[in-house]
């Protein structure tokens, strides 16, 4: 089925948060941190407040009242104290957005300066073990002897690998815009990825009930994690217009969005493995080292997919974290499974080297029986069906796998192989059904539609469980005021979403006028089981010998994710996750700013992402599986499974071509030609 | 400043800043939500639209520099209820997810259709070489799309193209 929203999309007629035409509408532009660390001495506004259509400057001079529940990146101008260069410090409101900027650029902001330190090192003094990882998993998990299956093994690879600061970037900039009432309600049109939880958290930060608030996310231009939580232009458009009393729109400019909305984390990865001379392992060891704020502990889930995934007798993960004067990290498409697995399945296919054996097979051999860190079996896993039929369409037993010696003129060209996979889980939702008038049904739930296609799956998730044309069934969604519902991230939207809509057509149909659902006890309700949706990508490369330029002539990703609920929309989620994890192995990278703290790169300029010239020959297909311990529609989210794996599949098929392992990221020129010497 | 320019066929005249982009004219002033501002800086192609027919980057273009030109956004290719050939294919061919890139690759791709030549990707600058898939995505690289549907993109113009 074609997507819903296509025409509107397609005819510029979508809405997206910052573009509801609201009258008396008035205008937000941020001030930013110009130092890393240190004391606001002063905020001096008198010029800015002088300058043409200026209304307002927010700062912390006079700290807008928040809750005292308020916190981290989103207590605006409460504290004089700087976490990161970059955050916010002050805002202008004016009655356009010319003159909000320009006046932004005359608030004269005088700082106490500190030492900074924004250096992620794996022996930084300030590591330490966070209580637990995202999202609440366990930090570090121990099962027999790593030393002594190390000790045993006929071949040890011990390997560091390192991945840079990513940026989401989704091409809609972060906006809100926000509207009181005079009973003193608030509307909030956001760029939202779940309308209910950010009308929670704006509600709590605010000092609000939740029931006087209401945040609007109809369409939403990417986010891809970013947009997961409320970031600070909800915060900042909603007490700028309490304090003008009239609408205020902000949107942040794409560089303001490097250093407020989120990023992932970098990483240093320590891996240990073991094989015996049969391949099998004998030890697997993952320690993570990351970074978060002063303001906020994120600590994202990097080692975790290593519980996971292979059968050995001694496993051990653990990730440690250091606070620095950075802002904070967050989710970023598949936090923890694809910088992981970079490592992971990197470190395999050099152990298939060193072993002497080929990555498929070293795969096949490690295949668990139960999930190795817990012992609880798999829902379904078809990583070996994946690896196997991969393997047919790319003609993988024509592989030469000696590195480096495969030339067409200038280029030396390379092959290789790498698993992916993500949790399949699911969240309480609650959804309803009502047959209308005209003998429609109309299905409402507060999803969100950010490009996965939500609108359409639901239509044909309640289509399905009704038993009647999709063309009659009608879906609302991206709206807090609609029956509550968890957000559009780890993969757990269709599955969450979806169930409770199942749930709602079924007493729909028994009831015949309405149907309400909640899956709270449902969930709860769900028999103990590993459940994960497994792939395996394949990807063929050209390295320039004369420019070190990299050239992906060909991407192959098979997955084995459940039920697929429309074929379409699915190619496009893993095509889309697999063409960013080709940015992530060969190009994204945010530099931090050693010297004056924060980002560079802060534009689409220098932050290169995978432009239409880079993206050839990429194909996605998927092996049906029948799974009854999911959900309702037997599926597995598969909005993030597509960017885990890709960039150690490049980077194994760069060691194919080359003969060189590269094992920081991102794979540039300069890396493949330094190589060489 | 009281500028007059032409918006999707129709004279539209505005008293304006003379700081304000053409696309902050179009999305605040006139209305026309449908160029996008991802950057507001030429690198991302959200915001192009046609200037006299050919594709332009509004947010790098003044306001008070476009009067009196012939402006066609994303809203203005449609011919009433029927939609351009572009519009259908990227439909059919499941060529966007978020949306947000669209009408610039719209705008782009209807642009490219007219722009005869080689390109940088061309083998033989004496022969016109046709929008070949190879062409289209070299043609086609200043408007980033993050949600990576361009594998659709190329397959959608391509079919109108043909």
């Amino acid at each position: 089925m074609n997507r819903i929203e296509g025409r509107v999309k397609v005819t510029g007629l979508a809405t997206y948060a910052a573009e509801y035409p609201v009258e008396g509408l008035v205008h937000a532009f941020p001030v930013q941190s110009q130092i890393a660390k240190g004391r606001i001495r002063q905020v001096d506004a008198a010029q800015a407040l002088a300058m043409p259509g200026v209304l307002a400057v927010l700062s912390s001079e006079d700290p807008p009242e928040l809750a005292a529940a308020a916190s981290g990146e989103l207590a605006l101008f409460q504290s004089r104290e700087v976490a990161y260069r970059g955050q916010l410090v002050a805002a202008v409101v004016a009655d356009t957005l010319d003159n909000a900027r320009a006046a932004a650029a005359a608030v004269r902001v005088g700082y106490d300066p500190d030492d900074h330190d924004v250096s992620l090192r794996a022996d930084h003094p300030g590591l330490y073990k966070p209580d637990t990882v995202n999202p609440g998993l366990p930090t570090d998990t121990e099962k027999g002897d790593v030393e002594a299956g190390l000790a045993a093994a006929a071949t040890v690879v011990e390997v560091t690998y390192a991945t840079p600061v990513l940026h989401n970037n989704p091409m809609e900039p972060h906006a809100a815009i926000a509207c009181w009432d005079d009973e003193g309600r608030l509307l909030v049109y956001d760029t939202a990825q779940g309308t209910t939880w950010s009308r929670d958290i704006l509600a709590r930060v605010l000092g609000l009930p939740a029931d006087r608030v209401r945040v609007v996310s109809r369409h939403v231009g990417g986010g891809f994690g970013s947009k997961g939580t409320p970031r600070p232009q909800a915060v900042l458009a909603a007490l700028a217009a309490r304090a003008v009393g009239r609408p205020v729109k902000a949107v942040l400019t794409r560089q303001q969005m490097f250093d407020v909305t989120g990023y992932r984390t970098p990483t240093i990865q320590r891996l240990r493995l073991g094989a015996d001379a049969e391949g099998r392992l004998t030890a697997l060891e993952h320690v993570a080292y990351e970074q978060s704020s002063t303001l906020e502990e994120f600590a994202e889930q990097t080692a975790t997919p290593t519980r996971i995934m292979y059968a050995t007798p001694a496993l051990r993960t653990a990730h440690r974290l250091v606070r620095l004067d950075v802002a904070t990290p967050s989710w970023m498409r598949a936090p923890g499974e694809a910088p992981g697995m970079y490592a992971l399945e990197s470190a395999m296919d050099e152990l298939a080297y060193a072993a002497g054996m080929d990555p498929i097979e070293l795969r096949v051999v490690n295949e668990p029986d139960t999930e190795p860190h817990s012992g609880l079996p798999y829902s379904s896993r078809d990583l070996v069906g994946c690896l196997r039929e991969g393997a047919r369409r790319f003609e993988w037993e024509r592989r030469d796998p000696a590195p480096g010696v495969r030339r067409d003129g200038e280029w030396l060209v390379g092959t290789g192989v790498a698993a992916s996979t993500y949790p399949a889980r699911r969240r309480p939702s609650r959804a309803r059904a009502v047959r209308r008038e005209d003998g429609d049904y109309l299905v409402q739930v507060a999803a969100a539609d950010i490009g996965t296609g939500a609108r359409t799956a639901l239509t044909t998730i309640a289509a399905g469980a009704l038993g009647v044309d999709p063309d009659q069934v009608h879906v609302e969604l991206g709206d807090s005021d609609l029956p509550a519902a968890p957000v559009a991230g780890g993969s757990m939207g269709t599955a969450s979403w979806g169930s409770a809509v199942v749930r709602a057509c079924e007493e729909l149909k028994s009831d015949g006028r309405e149907g309400v659902a909640d899956t709270t006890e449902e969930i709860e309700g769900d028999a103990q089981f590993a459940r994960h949706a497994f792939g395996a990508q394949f990807a063929e490369v050209r390295v320039s010998s004369v420019t070190g330029e990299v050239r992906v002539s060909r991407l192959l990703g098979v997955f084995a994710a459940g039920h697929i609920i429309d074929p379409q929309l699915a190619r496009s989620q893993f095509i889309g996750g697999m063409t960013m994890g080709m940015g992530m192995a060969l190009m994204e990278e945010t530099l931090t700013d050693e010297e004056f703290g924060g980002f560079l790169r802060r534009d689409l300029a220098q932050y290169h992402v995978p432009a239409c010239a880079d993206v050839r020959d990429v194909e996605a297909v998927w092996l049906d599986e029948r799974d009854v311990e999911l959900n309702p529609m037997g599926s597995k989210g598969i909005g993030e499974i597509g960017i885990v794996g890709t960039a150690a599949a490049i980077g194994n098929a760069v060691f194919h071509a080359t003969g060189h392992r590269l094992r920081e990221l991102p794979i540039t020129p300069a890396k493949i030609l330094m190589s060489r010497f | 400043m009281e500028i007059t320019l032409q918006v999707n066929g129709k004279a539209r005249t505005v008293d304006v800043d003379p700081r304000i982009s053409l696309l902050d004219l179009l999305r605040e002033r006139l209305g026309l939500i449908g160029a996008k501002k991802g950057c507001d800086h030429g690198q991302c192609g959200a915001c192009t639209v046609l200037l006299d027919g050919r594709r332009a980057l509004s947010c790098l273009a003044l306001a008070v520099a476009v009067e009196g030109r012939a402006v066609t956004t994303v809203e203005g290719l449609a011919s009433g209820d029927d939609l351009h050939p572009l519009q259908a294919a990227f439909i059919e061919h499941d060529a966007f997810q978020c949306g947000y890139c669209t009408p610039g690759q719209l705008c782009s791709a209807a642009g490219m259709l007219d722009e005869p030549g080689p390109s940088a990707v061309t083998e033989d600058l004496r022969t016109d070489p046709g929008l070949t898939p190879d062409e289209i995505r070299e043609r086609m690289s200043g408007n980033l799309c993050r949600c990576g549907a361009y594998v659709n993109i190329v397959s959608a113009i391509s079919e109108v193209a043909r």
